[in-house]
């Protein structure tokens, strides 16, 4: 098996790579599938955007697709942590929206391909196209002994979970062991980011009660089109960077309004990035990319 | 009573602090003194969105939707409410500090939503 590891490290495309300590509390149990796998996270992707923030809309994800598919070793699988589509009020404009954004994405190399809402693609018709397009809002999977969760804080405006996903997730995490390896995908962020730019999930306080009852869980979302880190306790927030336009630090200033894009250095500040897990030392590491090579 | 108990579900109470849980009953007593600002809510705005309050001062605010359930959060105060349209939505409050004060739709109401905001300007 090639490791990646030091592949990373004579990489030209690697980004920042943030060495993650202690996502694990302790050594996987003797048994369990304990392979070291990744997987890519790309997010806020907004097909369907044309605006000044990003004159390239119409090309980015097409050169985050060709930047994946480079990739020496290809990962075990991608998520989509949101806003697949920038939303309209149109249902049938944001159908064709999602039938490009399917299209484009069917060219990664991997197929194993986990979708997710933000309130772009799913909360003016409660997740409807979006369940046509790409399943449902809110699924668990098992992958090499971790338990992924998606979550769903999109599908009501309003920015809740609701109690009958709140109550299928603690009926899921009751059949969990207390120190069983959990991730969780989400859009908006489970804290309280910034409140004043709706960064936030209304009842996002009661999952976070449901999860913190478990020991190794790490939670990567999307919404803020930045890279960010938090930390509840013992649980630890990413956000991933966006593949439209950056937007400013949490709360910095008065209105959440892109960053302008930047003619000198075109697609700055967008992104993925590449999550691995090194299950022997129960450690994470995360190494974000560019869209294009610097 | 019914008007009463109508009267506090049309007023949205679901904060602490600056709200005035009476003032529905306070209202029925004594109308004259209640101070009302009118707020239109609709894609993406809210007219005004500049709003001088003055500290200590009981204002109620007055919401009406014309194109959506948007919604009404003041982070600050720790107050939300959601604005129906086609009918008014009363949100007492009573500001105990002075400062800007945002305010913000939570609900997610299109493409322009994450400009729809505004400011209380509390002055002592």
């Amino acid at each position: 098996m090639i490791n990646r590891r030091k592949f990373l490290k004579l990489s030209t495309l690697g980004g920042g790579a943030v060495f993650m300590s202690g996502l694990y509390g302790r050594a996987f149990a003797a048994g369990d599938a304990t392979e070291d796998f990744y997987f890519v996270q790309l997010s806020d992707t907004h097909w369907g955007y044309t605006g000044d923030a990003n004159p390239e809309a119409a090309n980015t994800l097409k050169k985050a697709v060709a930047a994946v598919n480079a990739l020496e070793v290809q990962p075990d699988f991608i998520v989509f942590t949101g806003d697949l589509t920038h939303t309209t009020d149109d249902p049938k404009e944001r159908r064709k929206r999602m039938t490009e954004f399917r299209d484009i994405v069917s060219d990664l190399k991997v197929k194993t391909i986990h979708f997710m809402p933000g309130e772009h693609d799913a909360s003016l018709d409660n997740g409807t196209a979006f369940k046509e397009f790409f399943g449902q809002t809110h699924y668990t999977f098992d992958h090499k002994g971790v338990h992924f969760i998606a979550i769903d804080n999109v599908s009501d405006p309003g920015a809740r979970i609701g109690d009958a996903q709140l109550d299928w997730l603690k009926t899921d995490l009751s059949m969990q062991p207390a120190d069983a390896k959990i991730v969780v995908f989400t859009h908006r962020p489970l804290f309280d980011l910034a409140p004043k730019w709706d960064w936030a999930t209304r009842d996002g306080d009661k999952a976070m009660a449901l999860l913190l009852e478990h020991k190794n869980v790490t939670v990567f979302y999307g919404h803020i089109h930045q890279e960010h880190h938090h930390q509840t306790e013992h649980i630890k927030h990413h956000s991933a960077k966006s593949l439209v336009f950056p937007l400013p630090v949490p709360g910095s200033q008065d209105k959440r309004t892109p960053i302008p894009w930047d003619p000198a250095a075109p697609f700055k500040g967008l992104g993925f990035r590449e999550v691995e897990t090194e299950q022997k030392k129960a450690d994470y590491e995360l190494t974000e990319f560019p869209v294009i090579k610097s | 009573m019914k008007t009463t108990r109508r009267q506090l579900l049309g007023s949205v109470i679901t904060g602490f602090g600056i709200w005035q849980l009476n003032q529905a009953s306070a209202a029925k007593t004594a109308p004259a003194k209640e101070k009302v600002i009118k707020i239109q809510a609709k894609k993406f705005v809210y007219t005004p969105n500049r709003i001088m309050l003055k500290k200590g001062e009981a204002v109620v605010l007055e919401f009406t939707a014309l194109d959506f359930m948007h919604g009404f959060k003041v982070p600050d105060w720790n107050i939300r409410a959601d604005l129906m349209p086609g009918q008014v939505t009363r949100v007492p409050v009573k500001p105990d500090t002075a400062g800007e004060i945002d305010f913000l739709c939570d609900n997610f109401c299109g493409d322009g939503h994450e400009g729809m905001s505004g400011k209380f300007i509390v002055t002592d």
